[in-house]
Parts: structure tokens; C-alpha cells; sequence
């Protein structure tokens, strides 16, 4: 067992824990900061894979800026703890029987279909250059310009639409 | 080094346990952050193959996702924020009328 293997065990331990804390606890705030450890490890498992500039922008863009977004909006609406109001009978047992057919699925897209991809094959290199900031950039700002751009005007977009969304309208009753 | 399955298996139950609470959870904020959640397991696919295959094109769409994603978060929460007002309350079930 190597060094890499018990550290992957340790982190996917934590991941899937701090998972099911998020879809289990009572509290959003809880539910919020367990999705923020869950990132987090995810955040180390993208360095064990040699993505470390991915690494850096999950632990700033979602563990940063968008679980602090939710923290800020569930304090804003007061809605750490909503009661219950209607509890739809069949809801629970129709989502994990939903969610049981998702993994039969993907368990049947792993094992049974999984196949050695034989047709590509990873070029034999020594060092792992794959995750270089340069080569990242020189990809980003060459081949995937268009996208990158597009995604520039995306953000805008949802900048004047969220300000659109929360704004009230002139002559609004309160 | 870890083999490609493992991270793959550990996406796929991170998926499902997103779908789970999508699926499950009546609170509109938890079923949204389920679906960062699946948007993350998905995101450790595309990191895995790209190691894989020593190919960059997955981890430039996670760049691509992780911009979206945040994009998606401020207009979902503003909506949030919006049906809030008007029903004082972000329980899906409240969200059954088609009228204000």
C-alpha cells in the first residue's frame, strides 16, 4: 500500500463524510461549511492529480467566493432551521429508490462496461508537466479563446441579472 | 500512484449522494448546494481522465465549470433571495403556484 493510495483512502473517507454530513444535517449552516470541507478535500485530491492550478481555483472560487455567498444569503434569509411544514409521504422513499437505480447505473457503467481504453495511450512521460501554469495559459488564451471570452460575458451577464433578480421595483409594496 | 477507477468510483458516489439530496431535501438552499456537490464529483472525472491520458483539455472544461458554477450560484441565490420575499419561505413545496 503505498504512501499516495492511503492518503487517497484517508481524503475519500473525509469526502464522502462530509458529504453525507451536508445531505443529513438539520442545520444549513452546518450543511454549508460541510461543503466547504468537502471542497477542500476535493481541492487536495485535484493536487494528488497533478491539477494544481485547478486545486487553487476550487479553494478560492468554491470554497471562497460561493460558500461564502451561501453562508451570507442562508444568515440573510434566517433559514438555518425551517421546520417541516408538509412532509410529502412518498418523497423519501421515491428519492432513495431514485437515487439506488443511479448507482446500479453507474456501478453497471464502471465494472461491467469498463474497459481498459487500449486506443489511447498516454504518452511515456517522465515528468509530469501536465499541470504547468504556462501550459494551462498557453491552452486557455490560444486554443480555447472563444470560450474564454464567452465566459467573461456569462459573468456579466449573471452580475446584472442577479442585481436585476434582488432589486426592488419602483412603487413596490413592502 | 492511485489507479483512475478508485477516483472514478469516488466521483460516482459523490454524484449520487448530490442527486440524493437534490432529490430528497425540501430546503431550496440545500438541494442547491447538492448541486455543486455533482458539479465537484463530475469536475474530479475530468481531473482524473486528464491525468489519465496526460491530455489538458479536462482540466481547462473544469476551469470552464468552476466559472459557470459561480455564475449559476449568484443567480440561483438572487432567486432565492426573490421567491424569499414573495413567499416568505425557500421550501419547494411553497413553490407550487404558478401566480406571484
Amino acid at each position: 500500500m503505498t504512501v499516495d493510495l492511503i492518503l487517497f483512502l484517508i481524503l475519500a473517507l473525509v469526502a464522502v463524510a462530509t458529504a453525507a454530513g451536508m445531505l443529513f444535517s438539520r442545520n444549513a449552516v452546518y450543511s454549508a461549511l460541510f461543503l466547504v470541507l468537502n471542497f477542500a478535500s476535493i481541492a487536495v485530491f485535484y493536487l494528488l492529480l497533478g491539477a494544481p492550478f485547478i486545486a487553487m481555483a476550487q479553494i478560492t472560487v468554491y470554497a471562497g467566493a460561493i460558500m461564502v455567498l451561501f453562508l451570507f444569503v442562508i444568515m440573510l434569509l434566517g433559514a438555518e432551521q425551517l421546520a417541516p411544514i408538509k412532509v410529502l409521504p412518498w418523497q423519501r422513499p421515491l428519492a432513495i429508490g431514485l437515487a439506488a437505480v443511479l448507482v446500479a447505473e453507474t456501478a453497471y457503467l464502471l465494472i461491467l462496461r469498463a474497459k481498459p481504453a487500449a486506443d489511447i495511450i498516454p504518452p511515456a512521460e517522465t515528468v509530469n508537466t501536465l499541470g504547468e501554469l504556462q501550459r494551462l495559459g498557453m491552452a486557455l488564451f490560444n486554443q480555447y479563446l472563444l470560450p474564454f471570452e464567452v465566459t467573461s460575458i456569462l459573468l456579466l451577464v449573471a452580475m446584472v441579472g442577479a442585481i436585476v433578480l434582488t432589486k426592488r421595483e419602483k412603487g413596490e409594496r413592502e | 500512484m492511485v489507479p483512475e477507477i478508485y477516483y472514478l468510483v469516488l466521483s460516482a458516489i459523490l454524484f449520487t449522494m448530490g442527486a440524493l439530496g437534490v432529490l430528497a431535501r425540501r430546503n431550496a438552499l440545500i438541494i442547491f448546494m447538492s448541486v455543486e456537490l455533482m458539479l465537484n464529483a463530475a469536475n474530479l472525472a475530468f481531473v482524473s481522465f486528464a491525468n489519465t491520458y496526460q491530455q489538458l483539455n479536462g482540466q481547462i472544461i473544469v476551469f470552464f465549470v468552476i466559472a459557470v458554477a459561480a455564475a449559476e450560484v449568484a443567480v440561483g441565490l438572487a432567486l432565492i433571495v426573490a421567491i424569499f420575499k414573495s413567499k416568505h419561505s425557500i421550501d419547494v413545496d411553497q413553490m407550487s403556484s404558478l401566480k406571484g
